[in-house]
């Protein structure tokens, strides 16, 4: 087992949804039960029929412009990013960082699964007569799966170390990881982490094919559940050395495992031995036990295995009265960007003691616990665990927590 | 405004076990020699790599990517004596499969609905790790990254830092395939090429050389590979692998490698070779 690490603080973070843009927009959302998910409407406007479903999307994406000096960059995942960029003060927070360590201290580190492939696939569309990129797409930094954080790096005007990290839906969490080593080592002083993945062909279509996409509206935990809603998003937090003690409000990264499954490339292991090791390593690192958690934020994706095998660890390992829920039926399924968003619910919860519902679901699973809520609850939220799992059997569980650190 | 530059030093690490493999130089006993000038590229060419890890029906199936990244996944278990169950890996590719890319863009430019659903697990960035773990049994932590032209170096510093802040040893593993169909309007990866090796906290009987480690801000300077069997590989995206595997193979102290990890940021190696 890992051992236990200094906590890692939390100077700001910021998500952007189909729920909305921003902090205030999430919650409101959460405490409402307020799902944005909609019946399918991507790809409208051409001639194909949208696939029966329903999707978290984001609105004003369309319309949205960056500005000129990035206009390079211009595709459906950077014009989120840039959204979600804009949200809680988040640029003016990243300049302050950036102007007191120096810009090659700070790193960059975002996870996505797909980043901007939608521009790729739109460029498939317009192939010229003799098969190549139209002039207007002929854009290398934009087809290819850096682009995200090369993008961010610029808007941001930082100089560390710069990285993506593409494990399927465990990305950004993963994020905290590594930003969390380098800021031990004394690499550097501070990191934007997230992720930002974008609703495309690819994940819409390749989610179909293997039959895990819900008609309806997804219902993590439901005994009728049957597969997943796929969702856009865009979140980020910037950490920092822990200079000093804190305050009662101030925010942490305390743990993190990451652990394979060693099982199959898309269905999790039968007993969650992966989860259960990256929990095990959480635990670890933050030097705390199951008992001391007081809000899970479930993977819960709605598919019948995830549920079932993460449902399964939670009722084993977690006593009953934990608050665990699946926030899935509020955004999608937002795959590389899932992490992000999760970590942003938890550290609200954190911040606000609102610990939301499952929205959508309306019959637990009798293999589910009571530990899985199916309705928000308020209280004292002292520490949080977010779960993040990934095609591929990449697993990453991440523990915040919130007050003054010895 | 200026800052002060600081230096950190994190704890000197220990290569073992380095692997290669591209179509001219499959295998590091082959590269190590061209690259030192003792031997020669490999006439005619290998085609692909058929890597033991999978089973012989998965083999042939396997994406390009899976199949070069598992080859020198293994050949550096191989050479470094460990047991790849235990061994956290960093699997860095700068574009992934542009072969799947071009597939599911194609199809989805056509008739989605023809999507096959084992290219689509596959097309995660992810899948060449993935295949590793489930073959090898390995249920450590497992990454996979890109970072366009510096992914090697990236990857060896998530590596190297994951390797001194958990004070275990990582395996390495970096790789990228020619691009395929209309990506090679944007895409210039051109040629197989797949390196790996394990960083370890400590000096083994394994080790093949040490190394200090720093970041190092300013404009930084592509280096390019000296020996002529590493120049005909600059075409692929893993090329930024290419001086340190010839500094392994000469096997003899030497100038700090200054890696680009940015236009404004380097990656500086300094390698020791034990003396006999």
């Amino acid at each position: 087992m890992p051992s236990r690490i200094p906590p890692l603080q939390i100077s700001a973070y910021t998500a952007t949804s189909a729920v909305g843009v921003g902090k205030a927009s999430l919650l409101d959302a959460l405490e409402n039960s307020r799902s944005g998910l909609r019946a399918n409407d991507f790809g409208d406007g051409t001639e194909r029929t949208p696939l029966p479903t329903w999707i978290g999307r984001v609105d004003g994406l369309e319309e949205l412009q960056l500005p000129e000096s990035l206009a390079s960059w211009d595709c459906r995942n950077n014009r989120l990013a840039w959204l979600g960029l804009q949200a809680d003060g988040f640029m003016d927070a990243v300049a302050k960082v950036r102007d007191k360590y120096g810009a090659s201290r700070v790193a960059l580190i975002v996870g996505t699964s797909t980043s901007s492939i939608g521009e790729t696939e739109a460029a498939y569309t317009k192939l010229d007569a003799d098969g190549t990129f139209s002039a207007d797409q002929r854009r290398p930094l934009v087809h290819t799966p850096h682009s995200l954080a090369m993008f961010l790096q610029q808007a941001l005007g930082l100089e560390g170390p710069s990285e993506t990290i593409s494990t399927a839906c465990s990305s950004s969490g993963k994020v905290f990881a590594s930003a969390e080593r380098l800021i031990r080592l004394g690499l550097i002083d501070a990191a934007v982490v997230g992720g930002v993945d974008t609703l495309c062909g690819s994940v819409l279509y390749g989610f179909n094919s293997l039959e895990l996409v819900s008609p309806a509206p997804c219902k993590p935990f439901d005994a009728t559940r049957d597969g997943i809603s796929l969702g856009e998003a865009a979140g980020f937090a910037l950490v920092e050395r822990t200079e000093d003690t804190g305050t009662a409000d101030s925010l942490y990264l305390l743990g993190y495992g990451e652990a394979s499954d060693a099982h199959h490339m898309s269905t999790p292991h039968p007993e969650g031995l992966g989860a259960e090791r990256a929990l095990d390593e959480a635990l670890a690192r933050a030097g705390i036990s199951t008992d001391a958690i007081d809000y899970i934020n479930m993977h819960g994706t709605a598919s019948t295995k995830n549920d079932e095998v993460e449902g399964a660890l939670v009722t084993r390992r977690f006593p009953e009265s934990v608050h665990a829920s699946s926030t899935k039926g509020f955004m999608g399924h937002t795959l590389g960007a899932a992490g992000i968003v999760e970590a942003a619910i938890s550290l609200l919860a954190l911040e606000t003691g609102l610990m939301p519902g499952t929205v959508n679901t309306t019959v637990l699973d009798s293999d589910c616990g009571p530990q899985i809520k199916l309705q928000p609850a308020r209280g004292e939220v002292r520490r949080v665990l977010s779960n993040s799992f990934g095609f591929g059997g990449n697993n990453c569980s991440l523990i915040f927590g919130k007050g003054a650190q010895a | 405004m200026s800052h002060p530059v600081k230096t950190p030093s994190p704890p000197t690490l220990y290569i073992e076990g380095p692997a290669f493999w591209a179509p001219s130089l499959p295998g590091w006993d082959i590269a190590r020699a061209a690259f030192n000038g003792t031997g020669a590229p490999t006439d005619p060419p290998a085609k692909r790599p058929s890597p033991q890890v999978l089973a012989p029906a998965e083999r042939r199936r396997a994406p390009d990517t899976v199949a070069l990244a598992l080859e020198v996944a293994a050949g550096a278990i191989a050479a470094s004596g460990r047991n790849a169950k235990n061994l956290p890996c960093v699997f860095a590719s700068a574009h992934g499969d542009l072969g799947i890319n071009d597939y599911m863009c194609s199809v989805l430019a056509s008739d989605p609905s023809m999507l096959s659903p084992i290219k689509f697990h596959n097309s995660v960035h992810n899948a060449a790790v993935g295949y590793w773990t489930i073959g090898t049994g390995c249920m450590a932590a497992s990454n996979s990254l890109s970072a366009y032209e510096a992914t090697f170096a990236s990857g060896l510093l998530e590596a190297a830092a994951q390797c001194a802040a958990d004070d275990e040893a990582v395996l390495l593993v970096g790789y990228d395939m020619p691009s395929v169909g209309a990506l090679s309007s944007v895409t210039t990866s051109r040629g197989l090429l797949a390196v790996a090796l394990v960083v370890s906290p400590t000096r083994t009987e394994r080790t093949v050389a040490s190394f200090d480690w720093s970041l190092e801000s300013g404009a930084s300077t592509p280096i390019t590979p000296q020996s002529e069997a590493a120049q005909t590989l600059s075409a692929n995206s893993m090329a930024d692998a290419l001086p340190l595997f010839e500094a392994l193979a000469g096997g003899k102290d030497a100038a700090a490698i200054s890696m680009p990890l940015s236009a404004r940021l380097s990656l500086r190696l300094q390698l020791h070779f034990a003396t006999a």
